[in-house]
């Protein structure tokens, strides 16, 4: 039985249209929703992907609950273990002695030892004044022949500094040693996805017969200490240049920052960088930056075809750069009405401001805000909705079912970005099936 | 090591326990939490979470607020939103770095009802406990304060189930078995403690002859009822054919039945349960009488304080878990204790959603027709 609950609300403080909308924070803080699309990548997915390494919590009920069931319902629940922080390890001052005789009795009961254990602390570690140092170094004493990656679940710290998830995009390369560059590999770092095998930068390192390493790509742990071997480091998600950043520094190495971009200027000047680090020469001798966006404008022109004016929403989830993307498919004649998101990027602060002066009537729409649990999630024409939070929250069977950018990259990021559209649009899907598995992409045993 | 745990997951924890006692009753709970609490009960504790509202929500703390102790952000945000939604309670549960600061929850919670006239209460969670823990008392509360005065009418053959939540009983349909198995013994349901009424169910709930816990969620409530209506209560769940069992305990008001029931001295154990103890204590003695097969009830939740027949026992843990199972010939338990089982048992596969979560929704069995 459905039902509604409370008074009837309007969207006041939930939605604003674009040019009465404040930058970065249109929405004014307070208690948070969250709604039951859970797609997005969790610290324990990314976990995952580092090969042979097991990783091991130390917490509370409550915030293990949530982990330990993530692991179990990608069929992982035998590469993670966990400690738990009772009220008298509070009381008691034994938080080291516990994480620590805890994690050594977890691996002593393992019949094969990992290469790495990713070992995540947690608010509680970090509120009493734990000494991690201490922990660290008694464990790897313990077990010289474990590599111990320091990891952290402290969402209390998030809206001050790194989030859990910045700061294990960051923890996960740290076992990286120093190893002499192979002038033919670039090492695609901080990704939850592998780039699509047509992505411009992998066309561009293969036309040069290079090879393109990322971790979603390793199969084993040499595969994965090999990532330190890249000539030329990249990373294009948001948060993994945080850590790329800091690995560039401690390996010297060359990094770039190519974030995704619906814009072809934009992408061109990052091709363009990233062949003179390669030592590729220019651009336009590897690929035509003419053919690729008339490529990209045939795709765009394809979608229009079949999409038409019917109304298109589109979320944070399924790129960093929303409003990049309303940018991009708005010039290009499509109908955007409404665009999910709770903070804008510092990154699409000049998209921002094109759409409040040529399209100032869309609406921006959060997600979290208290109202969005009770507004109506339904419409009463088609809308195709770009991303998972926007399938939710207008009810719609059309919609692009990825997140975080998925593999996409680049010309090639558009072109597919066109043809999942048209997809979505022609065929419906099972909103309620697909958008409830956490972690979109990993296996789901629900 | 009792605390550590190298495969089996481990029971939804107490501040998803309000919530999921409290989710139909129309009020606001907030979970006082910076962020992880909010999503792990929507996504793994709460199954009517994509399509039936209710306004759960977390306050998001910060480190510095944390710190610096500004419990008015807290308070403003809560009134902020009742303003605009107009719950029927407001319902404060706290979590590991509220519990360590001391946050005092009753007193935010007196301020909240003074400053917004919205009826506020605070449940003494820390996300260290069990669901039963925080479910339980939340239902304490509701009985204490949202069931009317005491009339002195008593609706003959009614009662109240108290404890039920999709935690241990999955969908409202299922549910609804429970009440049509006491109906076929001639005992209508009044109100059911919390899932599938209308809030104002509660208000006739001191009218019932009797209530039944049908699990340990409804326990502190039922003392409640029993103190406030002089309502005498029976523990037990009407499962299958040992619904005739449980009929003839409320007719009798006899209180822990199954502890009477169960096979006394045998030590010939076949069946080894594990689970939540009212609902398993309730099945062995259901399978004991109708299988002449001895049942052993291993529970490893906290509050079995006289819940547990002779010879059944708490079990804290997954390597005393592990220990409890070794000699276990035919097991019937969640399937995600399966790891932990010994190779050569026979496993039947009793999915919980306090352990498991929606891993196994699909499979979950209807616990009223189950012997």
């Amino acid at each position: 039985m459905l039902k509604r609950v409370g008074h009837p609300v309007d969207e006041k403080g939930a939605a604003v249209a674009i040019k009465d909308a404040a930058f970065p924070v249109p929405f004014a803080p307070g208690l948070e929703f969250n709604s039951p699309v859970h797609g997005n990548w969790n610290i324990v997915h990314t976990g995952m992907l580092m090969p042979e390494a097991r990783q091991i919590y130390v917490c509370a009920d409550n915030c293990m609950r949530g982990v330990v069931l993530t692991a179990a319902e990608m069929n992982a629940a035998d590469r993670f273990s966990f400690v738990i922080v009772k009220e008298e390890n509070l009381l008691n001052g034994n938080l080291e002695d516990i994480t620590i005789e805890g994690v050594t009795d977890v691996l002593n009961k393992l019949e094969e030892k990992p290469k790495a254990v990713l070992l995540f602390t947690v608010c509680l570690h970090h509120f009493l004044g734990c000494d991690l140092e201490r922990v660290f170094q008694e464990l790897e004493e313990r077990f010289p022949e474990i590599t111990f990656i320091r990891c952290y679940m402290d969402p209390i710290m998030q809206k001050h500094g790194p989030t859990p998830d910045q700061k294990l995009r960051k923890a996960i390369y740290e076992p990286l040693p120093k190893r002499k560059a192979d002038e033919k590999a670039v090492s695609f770092l901080g990704s939850d996805f592998e780039l699509g095998k047509n992505a411009d930068l992998k066309r561009i390192v293969r036309a040069h017969q290079g090879s393109f390493r990322e971790l979603p790509g390793c199969k084993n742990w040499e595969d994965y200490l090999a990532l330190s071997e890249g000539k030329l480091f990249v990373s294009s998600y948001p948060p993994s240049k945080y850590g790329a950043e800091v690995l560039s520094k401690r390996l010297k190495r060359p990094y770039l920052y190519l974030p995704g971009s619906f814009d072809y200027e934009e992408i061109t000047a990052q091709l363009e960088n990233f062949c003179q680090a390669m030592g590729y020469g220019k651009l336009e001798e590897t690929i035509s930056v003419e053919e690729e966006i008339a490529a990209c404008e045939r795709a765009l022109e394809k979608a229009h075809e079949v999409i038409g004016d019917t109304a298109v929403a589109i979320d944070y989830l399924y790129h960093p750069r929303p409003l990049g993307l309303a940018k991009l498919l708005l010039t290009h004649g499509f109908r955007v009405t409404r665009i999910y998101l709770d903070s804008i990027s510092p990154e699409e602060k000049e998209e921002f401001g094109w759409l409040k002066e040529h399209a100032p009537e869309i609406q921006l729409i959060a997600t979290i805000q208290v109202k969005m649990r009770v507004l109506p999630r339904k419409s009463d024409e088609k809308i195709l909705a770009i991303g998972q939070k926007a399938a939710w929250f207008t009810g719609s069977p059309y919609f692009v079912n990825m997140v975080q950018g998925g593999g996409l990259y680049g010309f090639d990021g558009i072109r597919r970005t066109a043809e999942l559209m048209v997809e979505a649009f022609t065929e419906e899907k099972d909103t309620e099936d697909l958008v409830v598995r956490k972690g979109w992409g990993c296996e789901s045993c629900i | 090591m009792r605390q550590s745990y190298r495969i089996i997951p481990i029971y939804t924890a107490d501040v998803s326990g309000v919530c999921s006692a409290l989710y139909e009753l129309g009020g606001m709970t907030v979970m006082h939490d910076p962020s992880g609490c909010n999503s792990t009960y929507n996504t793994h504790d709460e199954i009517r979470w994509y399509d039936q509202d209710s306004l759960i929500y977390i306050s998001g703390l910060t480190e510095i607020d944390a710190i610096m102790g500004n419990d008015q952000k807290f308070l403003d945000d809560i009134k902020e939103a009742a303003r605009e939604l107009h719950p029927k309670f407001i319902a404060l549960a706290g979590s590991p770095i509220p519990y360590m600061n001391g946050t005092d929850f009753p007193a935010l919670a007196q301020v909240l009802e003074e400053e917004t006239g919205i009826p506020a209460f605070a449940v003494p969670t820390n996300g260290m406990h069990d669901y039963v823990y925080g479910a339980g008392i939340a239902l304490e509360e509701i009985a204490k304060r949202f069931t009317g005065e005491k009339t002195g009418r008593i609706q003959a053959r009614t009662v109240n189930l108290l404890g039920v939540t999709p935690l241990d009983f999955g969908p409202v349909s299922h549910v609804e078995v429970l009440k049509e198995n006491l109906k076929a013994c001639g005992w209508k349901v009044l109100s059911t403690w919390a899932m599938g009424d209308e809030p104002d169910a509660f208000l006739q709930a001191g009218e019932a002859e009797v209530n039944l816990v049908v699990s340990s969620v409804g326990l502190r409530a039922a003392k409640v009822l029993e103190e406030k209506f002089g309502t005498p209560y029976v523990v037990g769940t009407p499962i299958g054919s040992y619904t005739e069992r449980i009929a003839k305990a409320l007719e009798e008001k006899e209180q822990i039945s199954y502890r009477k029931d169960r096979m006394q001295g045998r030590k010939d154990r076949k069946v080894t349960l594990i689970g939540e103890p009212v609902i398993m204590e309730s099945l062995a003695a259901g399978i004991e009488e109708k299988y002449d097969c001895r049942v052993e009830v291993l529970c490893p939740l906290e509050e079995t304080d006289g819940l547990l027949a002779d010879g059944d026992r708490w079990v804290h843990g997954e390597e005393e878990m592990e220990e409890a199972l070794k000699a276990a010939e035919i097991i019937v338990a969640d399937p995600l204790y399966k790891p932990i089982c010994p190779k050569n048992c026979e496993f039947y596969e009793l999915p919980h959603i306090a352990f498991s979560g929606r891993i196994y929704l699909k499979k979950l069995p209807v616990l009223g027709k189950l012997v």
